[in-house]
């Protein structure tokens, strides 16, 4: 199987301690986390933890399972790229005087969409949301004329079939538990591997 | 000043208020949840921050039996045992800093284990919380790792809610270690008791699977096709109480079954489809047929690496039906064809409505086949040893003749536990406590006091060796001033063996540091005021045994054999199961 990125979609109580308990779900097996992002979500009072990393989705299936495992995490997705709608957010502080002087600054902000949020005489701090991707090209751009600052945001991502949160919550807040609380990959899609 | 006060108010015990409102401590609170949970005995060690506790526990002594350990690893290995003979949780007192840290290894064995476990540990004031004070572990983040479930609880409010929801967590499901750290002031403070409730349902927390019937039909197509079926069963038929469930199943089905190290005694040793150990150093015919079977049925097991050798050579051929409660268990390590998640007290019956009664007598005879050439091979010298010197395994089988295998067996980690998990005798469940997966030296004589108080009345006897009693020899302490009946069998072979025989097979004999002295172990126990014998001669083995089983009271018997014996039959690392060696 080949190692690709997957991003992981956490719901879990807003309890002390989740970050680390799931944080060292991955370091356990030694699995470095591209980006993390810990949030609120649609559903009132459940968190939500969005992370990446580039691995196999046998291992990551696994991952998902011991994550789910954690008595206050209530479920875990896991998602291909083309699965999801993602954004990065970055912000980059460059001279003012190298935007107002140098021409190819000024094309390439336009060009990457990036907008200022404050204009000082000796700094100006842009903003700009994309993929990782663009937000790499345009650092690279920018180091060439002075880059003095950059930060790069954690991926955020909504997943593009869920139907968010709520109706699972309820589900969860039932005594008893839900038949959709643990899938099976093979059940009604290999009939073969049941018969001998 | 404050402190003091509210110190001097509790130790007068419960306080009504004027409007009828009970205020407690929140020390008073945690052993008010310990009597609503039914619990009736606590190992544990007092110290600075869990002062509070032990000073409201003064005052229930009369409910609550404290067992105090001689460190705190041992308090949870007691736990540990007592919870593998009582089935029911076993809960560990341990104060701030060195204490909590002590119980890390105990809370790893439980954890890997699946042992439920309650911890209460004493934390510094919360104020102090993160200052680098006096005896301050960062115990929670010490302890994720290690338990189910962990929380700090730094308000005396949440004591009944932390406490109901540990003791929850920790039984049910997947069982496993919970920890609760309370810093001094919750402990000290007073609070309007509400009650305690005891909790059952958390909401981010499924403790079972829904059980699919599409499953169970496929699970039970599998079986009624099969020709050369074969279960694997584990813990986790113990852990559900399950052992008549899963009797009734493999009757009905004929199926030979083979168990783990953990499952042993889930089904009684001599029950004709009883096939004997999987593993590293189990039997040879499951060893072997695992790499033969058609289907696969693996029950309340994980699929330990010391139970399926290569993974990639590990039961090819064969469809696999996995059935277990924990969904992270199912494909983790050998892939399901059909992954029957539920608890198998749920499970097994429903499976049993649509499996076909049958007789596997062909299949069941190649069993029986390789049992007969592991017996000539390697079991009839081991039990019946032609040489002069003493042998783990006739140890062993004259313990099996003594106690009929009525005795809950605990064993500490090394040559003498696989001796003893291979030839021990078993007559019903709860019988064999060993440390599995975590494999902790050490454990075998707190673990045996624990077992001991969970079934009092049952001979318990710890079969530990040279290596292992050094560790925690500390507990004969704890044996002396509380007078658990344990029975010590120390099998000493002057070596740490199982680490010297692999340094034989696997380095070229470089014995390195295997070599380990021992004290007098007949003195050290009459120190501890235990009686105690030491043999070397087998003339003497079986009155000595005698002696120890029918001495009113705990014992200490070292029994010196073979230095230089090996196990067999073995699996070598990185082999396949089916490339068991019998020499």
């Amino acid at each position: 199987m080949e190692k690709q990125e997957y991003t992981i979609t956490v719901y879990t109580e807003n309890t002390i301690g989740m970050i680390s308990r799931i944080a060292i779900i991955f370091s356990r097996r030694k699995i470095n986390i591209e980006s993390l992002n810990t949030s609120p979500s649609e559903a009132e009072g459940i968190h939500r933890f969005t992370i990446v990393i580039h691995e196999t989705e046998d291992v990551v299936r696994k991952l998902c399972r011991q994550i789910e495992k954690q008595v206050e995490v209530l479920k875990a997705y896991y998602n291909t790229n083309d699965e999801i709608i993602w954004q990065e957010q970055a912000l980059y502080k460059v001279p003012t005087e190298v935007v107002t002087e140098k021409a190819p600054v000024e094309r390439l902000l336009r060009r990457y969409g990036a907008s200022a949020v404050v204009i000082r005489n000796d700094y100006t701090v842009f903003e700009t949301a994309g993929h990782r991707e663009e937000i790499d090209a345009l650092t690279a751009a920018l180091a060439e004329y002075q880059l003095i600052e950059f930060v790069r945001s954690a991926r955020i991502a909504i997943i593009k079939d869920s139907e968010g949160f709520h109706k699972k919550l309820k589900e969860f807040e039932e005594s008893e538990p839900a038949a959709e609380v643990v899938e099976n990959r093979y059940l009604n899609k290999q009939d073969k591997v049941f018969t001998m | 000043m404050n402190t003091l006060e509210i110190t001097k108010n509790t130790s007068n015990g419960k306080q009504e208020a004027i409007a009828g409102v009970t205020q407690l401590s929140g020390s008073q609170a945690v052993l008010e949840a310990l009597l609503a949970e039914g619990v009736d005995t606590v190992f544990g060690y007092p110290g600075g921050a869990i002062m509070p506790i032990y000073d409201a526990l003064y005052d229930y002594n009369d409910r609550l039996k404290h067992i105090l350990v001689r460190h705190e690893q041992g308090g949870v290995h007691a736990a540990q045992g007592y919870a593998r003979t009582s089935g029911r949780v076993g809960v560990v007192f341990a104060t701030s800093g060195p204490g909590a840290t002590n119980l890390i290894t105990g809370l790893a064995d439980a954890m890997i284990d699946s042992n439920p476990v309650v911890c209460i540990t004493g934390q510094v004031f919360a104020h102090l919380l993160g200052t680098d004070a006096f005896q301050e572990t960062d115990v929670i983040n010490i302890t994720t790792p290690v338990t189910k479930w962990n929380y700090q609880v730094t308000d005396a409010c949440e004591i009944p809610t932390a406490l109901a929801k540990a003791f929850h967590i920790a039984r049910t499901g997947r069982p496993g270690p919970v920890l609760i750290d309370i810093t001094k002031n919750a402990q000290l403070q007073l609070f309007d008791y509400p009650g305690y409730k005891i909790c059952n349902h958390i909401r981010s927390y499924r403790p079972k699977p829904i059980v699919r019937s599409e499953y169970i039909e496929q699970a039970a197509a599998l079986i009624n096709a099969a020709e050369k079926p074969f279960i694997l069963f584990g813990q986790g038929i113990i852990l559900g109480k399950a052992e008549a469930e899963f009797k009734a199943f493999i009757e009905k089905t004929g199926i030979p079954a083979a168990a783990t190290v953990m499952g042993l005694s889930a089904l009684e040793t001599h029950h004709p489809l009883h096939v004997g150990m999987l593993g590293m150093h189990g039997n040879y015919a499951p060893n072997v047929l695992t790499n033969e079977c058609d289907v696969l049925i693996a029950i309340g097991m994980r699929f330990d690496d010391r139970v399926t050798g290569r993974l990639d050579k590990y039961a090819k051929q064969a469809k696999v039906i996995h059935l277990d409660i924990d969904p992270a268990e199912i494909d983790k390590n050998v892939k399901a064809t059909v992954p029957v998640w539920g608890d198998c007290k749920e499970t097994l019956p429903l499976l049993m409505e649509q499996v076909d009664a049958k007789t596997h007598d062909a299949w069941l005879s190649r069993f029986r086949k390789l049992e007969s050439e592991e017996i000539k091979e390697v079991i009839q010298e081991e039990l019946n040893p032609t040489t002069p010197i003493m042998t783990m395994g006739e140890v062993i089988r004259i313990l099996n003749e003594l106690t009929g295998g009525d005795a809950v067996i605990v064993t500490d980690v090394g040559q003498h536990q696989m001796v003893a998990c291979r030839y021990a005798k078993f007559n019903q469940s709860k019988s064999n406590v060993t440390s599995g997966g975590l494999g902790t030296m050490g454990f075998g004589l707190p673990a045996a006091i624990g077992a001991w108080y969970g079934t009092p009345d049952r001979t318990v006897v710890a079969i530990i060796g040279d290596g292992g009693i050094q560790m925690t020899i500390q507990e004969l302490g704890t044996i002396m001033q509380f007078g658990a009946k344990v029975k010590i069998l120390i099998l000493n072979n002057e070596f740490l063996g199982m680490v010297r025989q692999w340094q034989q097979l696997f380095h070229d004999k470089r014995y390195s540091f295997v070599n380990i002295t021992s004290p007098d172990y007949v003195t050290v126990a009459k120190g501890y005021g235990i009686a105690g014998n030491s043999i070397r001669e087998r003339e003497e083995l079986e009155q000595a045994l005698t002696t120890m089983i029918e001495h009113d009271g705990p014992y200490l018997l070292e029994v010196m054999v073979g230095k230089e014996n090996n196990v067999f039959p073995m699996v070598p690392q990185g082999s396949s199961v089916s490339e068991i060696r019998l020499k």
